[in-house]
């Protein structure tokens, strides 16, 4: 199933929470959704789950409004919370059988669904405690389960992992990565390296606008400016290094990180490359050189030079 | 209908499981069993074969109850974050506000189901008025479906379900005494209308053995009222 959001607009009060956002994801495709807080990733997803009503815009969902038809798009729409809200005071499988009746699973096939959720997302040891007498991590795989309890099209994750420890967290990813080969996956962080590893797209929002919409490596391609290089030079005094890495004519500034170990960082010439250079210029002073790396433009830092502005 | 069913039911045993079913039965079964039989104009002091005092007892303390299992019923929800979870499953705001409503009236019907021994024993030692009997339990149930759509409605309004219970039990004061007080200060179209808008002139009304259609618009309008007016509200969340 598609989902097709179209100048969605949702205001709290007179402040816009999301501004006329439109996307597209396509059927199969996980969808990475990045902002810092407040950006409006969750106003977007739960409007997109026909909990709220945005003020303007539509979204459909398979071909279906979520104005005219949200008791289809429920049907087909697995949702996890941002705070994962469950009954506390059931156990854990009263409370999906509860779930799964509501989805309204035929009843011969619910234990098998039930058991294979607790399964799939490994509360074998928990399934008779309380809700609410399990840890955080345990809790959100629980949350899990309800949203997969009835096999969707379509997966909705608002930060899926938080709460679980890392073991956990490369567990979710693998099974968000196992259900996006077939099913449309959204999931939202504010965890780069999460979205990385298992999206096949990255949408950025901020202050409820879209600011970047590309996979990863396009973001990094498009970040990416000057070349940069970390140096350690030694054999001379950092002066007598720095004034002869001066003459070198594609460099455009360097900064001294390390007066001591003498680490440079290098910055060149927009579409030049100062490494060979700055190892002839080496070998002739006699200096040696103990560490060149380039420096890559990291996500994170691409994600925070579009969203402080 | 089948969400209906199913949210009513696990609401239902959600009172069981935190034992609020069971304090609720047994405190009432308590006071209406000692007023009834054992003390003040019980059965064998009035000397007639009817179960008004039961009736006057299950008015008053349904009145009492009801305000506090409703409270929760929709603030809870929205406090703990769950009304998102149901809400986005195929569940319509009209479904999960009427699975409520049933749920917390099914309660109020396994309340009064035991007291059906007072009605037997009645039977045994004294020639009853059965329809009179009969129509009083249906006029708990109307005033129940009363105060349920009532409390379901201050608690869609109030996010803190204390405030809900309260405000609930001051708007059915008006219609528990204050308007049957203010009918009998007033007279002509006043005193007509306040009696009309009165709870109890209907519920004696009904408990006297009489079904009049009057009655009954009135009851289920009161609650369609409430339920419609909370519908909307939850529509039109804003969250």
């Amino acid at each position: 199933m598609d989902i097709v959001v179209e100048h969605l607009t949702k205001r709290y009060g007179p402040q816009k929470a999301v501004d006329n956002v439109s996307f597209r994801v396509k059927a199969g495709e996980v969808l990475g959704f990045l902002g810092p807080n407040g950006a409006g990733k969750t106003t977007t997803m739960k409007a997109i789950s026909c909990f709220i009503k945005p003020e303007e815009g539509d979204i459909l969902v398979g071909g279906y409004s979520i104005h005219e038809h949200p008791e289809i798009i429920k049907k087909n729409i697995g949702y996890l919370a941002e705070n994962n809200p469950l009954y506390q005071e059931m156990n854990i499988i009263d409370f999906l059988e509860f779930i799964a009746k509501i989805h309204g699973i035929p009843k011969y096939l619910i234990p098998e669904r039930i058991l294979d959720m607790i399964r799939t997302c490994g509360l074998e040891g928990e399934k008779h405690k309380l809700i609410g007498e399990l840890s955080k991590g345990y809790q959100q795989r629980v949350g899990l389960a309800q949203a997969l309890i009835h096999d969707p099209e379509i997966l909705i994750l608002d930060e899926p992992t938080t709460g679980l420890d890392p073991n956990q967290i490369v567990e979710i990813r693998k099974l968000i990565k196992r259900i996006g080969k077939e099913k449309t996956v959204i999931l939202s962080s504010h965890i780069l390296a999460e979205v990385e590893a298992t999206c096949d797209r990255i949408l950025i929002i901020n202050n409820g606008r879209i600011v970047v919409d590309g996979t990863a490596a396009e973001l990094r391609k498009q970040a990416k400016g000057n070349e940069i290089l970390k140096l350690g030079v030694q054999g001379a005094c950092i002066k007598d290094i720095f004034d002869c890495l001066l003459e070198i004519e594609t460099i455009d500034s360097i900064d001294i990180l390390d007066e001591d170990k003498h680490l440079f960082e290098i910055q060149s010439l927009p579409d030049t490359f100062s490494a060979k250079a700055i190892f002839d210029t080496c070998v002739q002073n006699n200096f040696y050189i103990t560490e060149l790396t380039p420096t890559e433009t990291k996500l994170e830092d691409i994600f925070r030079e579009l969203t402080l502005h | 209908m089948k969400q209906i069913i199913h949210i009513a039911s696990r609401e239902l045993s959600t009172f069981f499981d935190s034992l609020t079913a069971y304090v609720l039965i047994v405190i009432f079964l308590g006071f209406s069993g000692f007023f009834t039989w054992v003390y003040g104009a019980d059965v064998f002091f009035v000397g007639q074969a009817n179960l008004n005092t039961f009736f006057m007892v299950a008015y008053w303390s349904l009145f009492i109850f009801i305000p506090a299992l409703t409270m929760r019923s929709i603030a809870g929800e929205l406090k703990a974050g769950t009304l998102e979870l149901l809400l986005t499953k195929p569940v319509s705001d009209w479904q999960l506000i009427l699975g409520k409503f049933v749920s917390i009236l099914l309660l109020i019907v396994i309340t009064l189901a035991p007291t059906i021994i007072y009605y037997f024993t009645l039977w045994a030692i004294g020639p009853v008025d059965h329809s009179a009997i009969l129509l009083g339990y249906v006029g708990l149930l109307l005033m129940s479906m009363v105060y349920i759509s009532i409390g379901l409605l201050t608690s869609c309004i109030a996010s803190n379900p204390i405030i809900a219970s309260l405000s609930a039990l001051s708007i059915g004061i008006f219609f528990h005494i204050i308007f049957d007080v203010l009918a009998s200060n007033f007279v002509g179209f006043l005193g007509n209308f306040f009696s009309y808008m009165s709870l109890s002139t209907h519920f004696e009304s009904i408990s006297r053995g009489v079904v009049d259609t009057k009655d009954l618009i009135y009851f289920l309008s009161i609650v369609f009222f409430c339920l419609f007016t909370s519908k909307m509200i939850l529509s039109n969340r804003n969250l």
